[in-house]
């Protein structure tokens, strides 16, 4: 498959601080990709380089199959950082027509879009409102349109769901699958796990300036797995005393197993089966991304370093 | 380039379009005026037709005053009346004052005063009238009668040769002319030192606008930082272009409005005695014009081609100078604009020198202090329009204000560089407070 991004060896330091240290990955084109991190994991120094605020001090950047170009490739990519904001004074018509040309939009094409997009998202008796009248969850959604106004190649969302109410989160989420299905790619950042769950085809993991985790979501759940079981019994289990498994809880006719090494999953139905205990169900249990994330992190020094300033 | 427009555009458009811009552009200009029209218009205005009577008993006046009515001011000499008949005429509306001078009255060496006896209290400019009108007449008399000398004779007395003061290149350098070139100077030095401070914090404060609104990341990640700086500054530039083209067309406009408003306004002005013991009005009045004209020949011989170009030159050179350092200060705030004080504090003190400078050049346009502070880029604005409002190259050589606009425009390109590496880094820091030496590691930093 074609890749959108490629980022090689990328490293940026600040002062004495390593914010980024020697990452790479690449992201598929279409995908939803989630980039995933404590504070102060430097994801914003990394979307930064991406998005041409900053130049990597080493390693390269290969945007769409050839080298990133900061002045023009920035137009094909549409960024909302989570520190965001508009000017509060500004209509929002105006304001959506001005960040469009910004993007290198013309006059004529900008308000074709943004007419669209305001027709889409139920926005239009907005137009002449100011920004400092609209609600935090109405400029979310200002914000959003202004951000994929352009078509952007490459989507870059920081924490796009703070502050909007379930409904339209749910929009919003609507839309993100929408633009990748239409050929956008979107990188999605986040300490919310179960939204990364959800939405994300890929996500990697960065801690202190380094790379810790790259894969599917499905991928990483396998590779961390713990070999658990949920089984459910028509009746109370009566014989549970095997060396296939140990019983890590019970509740009425439920349990939950480890599988002791050595064995497989279908020697604990085989033990159910051979002492005739009906099976209701079987279930591997995968770990939550929330569990990896924490078990990954915990213990590094990533809750002070979160405190120095990453972004200098 | 394109994006700079952009954003200069929006910055332009953005202050023009508030209703804040024209009150204070056209609004205020006007409401000054207007106050200042209607005080002189009261001033000046005097009652039509002031008949005073004159019941002059000694006979000092001699029967003079009547010839010198001039539709406003009308005397009428009376004979036999008493206080209390014209008390009654004034009651009747027949006059409107009336000058009671007792037989005892004596002229030579005496201090009597002499009662004008109105029954409303009479305007300041028709006292005066008045009061020029009858020192006139005694005068005269008093002259005649212990010098034994006529007016005109006095006045050819009193006729001074016109002493003129000129350079070696033979440029006549009057008095007036000097007078003249100190005002310009200083008007012009001290505009371009307001400049440099209100539109130097509006693009300060612009930017901290962009910061706090948490917007400048958003702009910064579809142009560069410094695109985003010069666009602002740019637009607030133009701004200032704008509010000053439409004052000299107000003041220009004025100009041919005044006298279609208040038609008689200059006449009565250059009418009125100014001082009225030294002469007669008729002297005054030729004194006076010698003066316009002097001060109409001064403002002739300054080069006002020079003065408007070496104006907008340094008005935008130090604009751009300065705002760029502004901008950078501004980028460095947090939440708090309480913070930029301090870091303010190195760029308002060579404008305030500068403004020091100026006040000691004006007077002495080739001191060496006046030299120095016209050449050196942050404080030359301000100081060399003092010295180029007393001419080029009487006050300021031609080479030196070819060295001081080079370096001038190095000045600013370096500030404008200095600043946008600051600005870079700033409009992007969050939550942490900025001194000298983290500032001088932004600078320092490669990209």
């Amino acid at each position: 498959m074609d890749k959108i991004l490629e980022l090689n060896n990328l490293q940026k330091f600040f002062s004495s601080q390593k914010a980024v240290d020697d990452i790479s990955f690449s992201i598929d084109k279409g995908s939803i990709f989630g980039l995933l991190g404590p504070n102060g994991a430097g994801k914003t120094t990394l979307i930064r380089m991406i998005t041409g605020i900053f130049y990597p001090d080493n390693g390269s950047i290969i945007f769409d199959g050839k080298k990133f170009d900061p002045i023009n490739d920035v137009l094909k990519i549409g960024y909302m950082p989570e520190e965001r904001g508009l000017y509060k004074k500004m209509k929002i018509g105006e304001q959506a027509l001005y960040l469009a040309q910004l993007k290198g939009m013309s006059k004529k094409d900008a308000m074709e879009r943004i007419i669209f997009w305001f027709k889409k998202l139920e926005m239009e008796s907005w137009w002449n409102k100011k920004v400092e009248d609209l609600s935090k969850g109405m400029s979310q959604k200002l914000q959003f349109v202004t951000t994929v106004l352009h078509e952007p190649k490459l989507i870059i969302l920081d924490e796009p769901f703070s502050g909007l109410d379930p409904i339209n989160a749910n929009l919003i989420k609507d839309e993100i699958y929408g633009l990748a299905q239409r050929g956008s790619t979107v990188i999605f950042s986040t300490h919310r796990m179960e939204q990364v769950e959800e939405i994300c085809d890929h996500i990697v993991l960065v801690n202190l300036g380094k790379k810790i985790l790259d894969g599917t979501v499905q991928d990483i759940k396998q590779q961390f797995k713990k070999n658990k079981f949920s089984i459910t019994l028509q009746n109370e289990p009566t014989n549970t005393l095997s060396n296939v498994f140990t019983i890590d809880a019970q509740n009425n006719n439920s349990l939950t197993v480890s599988i002791n090494n050595g064995y497989k999953s279908n020697d604990v139905l085989k033990h159910f089966i051979d002492t005739n205990q009906a099976i209701e169900s079987f279930n591997e249990i995968l770990p939550g991304l929330n569990e990896i994330f924490i078990s990954l992190v915990e213990g590094t020094k990533a809750k002070t370093r979160a405190f120095e300033a990453v972004t200098v | 380039m394109n994006k700079i427009l952009i954003i200069a555009r929006r910055e332009f458009l953005s202050r023009v379009q508030k209703k804040t811009f024209l009150l204070t552009t056209i609004g205020l200009p006007i409401l000054i005026f207007g106050i200042y029209a209607l005080i002189i218009y009261f001033a000046v205005k005097t009652t039509d037709n002031f008949t005073i009577a004159i019941a002059d008993e000694a006979n000092i006046f001699e029967g003079k005053l009547a010839k010198k009515n001039d539709g406003e001011i009308n005397f009428i000499h009376v004979q036999n009346e008493t206080p209390e008949t014209l008390k009654k005429q004034i009651e009747a509306k027949k006059i409107n004052a009336f000058v009671f001078i007792p037989k005892t009255f004596d002229i030579t060496g005496s201090t009597d005063s002499i009662q004008v006896i109105s029954d409303k209290s009479v305007g300041l400019i028709t006292r005066e009238k008045i009061i020029g009108k009858l020192n006139n007449v005694i005068e005269e008399k008093k002259m005649l009668g212990s010098l034994h000398i006529t007016k005109t004779q006095l006045d050819s007395l009193q006729k001074t040769n016109e002493i003129v003061f000129t350079t070696t290149k033979g440029v006549e350098d009057t008095s007036k002319k000097a007078g003249i070139s100190y005002g310009v100077g200083f008007v012009s030095g001290f505009l371009i030192y307001i400049i440099l401070f209100i539109y130097g914090t509006m693009v300060m404060r612009g930017v901290m606008e962009e910061k706090t609104n948490r917007i400048a990341e958003v702009i910064v990640s579809s142009v560069k930082p410094f695109q985003l700086m010069m666009g602002k500054i740019f637009g607030i530039g133009s701004v200032g272009l704008v509010q000053f083209l439409i004052w000299i067309i107000l003041i220009i406009g004025l100009q041919f409005l005044l006298p279609i408003i208040f038609p008689d306004m200059l006449t009565q002005m250059q009418a009125q005695p100014m001082q009225p013991g030294i002469g007669a009005a008729a002297s005054t009045m030729s004194q006076e014009n010698t003066a316009m004209v002097g001060i109409m020949n001064g403002i002739g011989q300054v080069n006002w081609l020079l003065i408007v170009g070496c104006f907008l030159f340094y008005f935008l050179g130090g604009y751009f100078l300065y705002s760029s350092l502004f901008a950078a200060v501004g980028s460095t705030v947090n939440e708090d604009p309480q913070d930029a004080q301090s870091l303010m504090l190195p760029i308002t003190m060579p404008i305030i020198f500068g403004m020091v400078i100026m006040m000691k050049a004006v007077n002495d346009p080739n001191s060496s202090l006046a030299i120095f502070g016209s050449i050196f880029p942050l404080t030359s604005p301000i100081v060399m329009m003092a010295r180029i409002a007393h001419g080029v190259p009487e006050g300021v050589s031609i080479l030196q204000l070819l060295i001081s606009m080079a370096c001038l425009i190095v000045g600013f390109v370096a500030t404008t560089w200095l600043a946008g590496k600051i600005y870079r880094t700033g409009i992007l820091m969050y939550g942490k407070k900025v001194n000298w030496k983290t500032i001088g590691s932004w600078i320092l930093r490669k990209n």
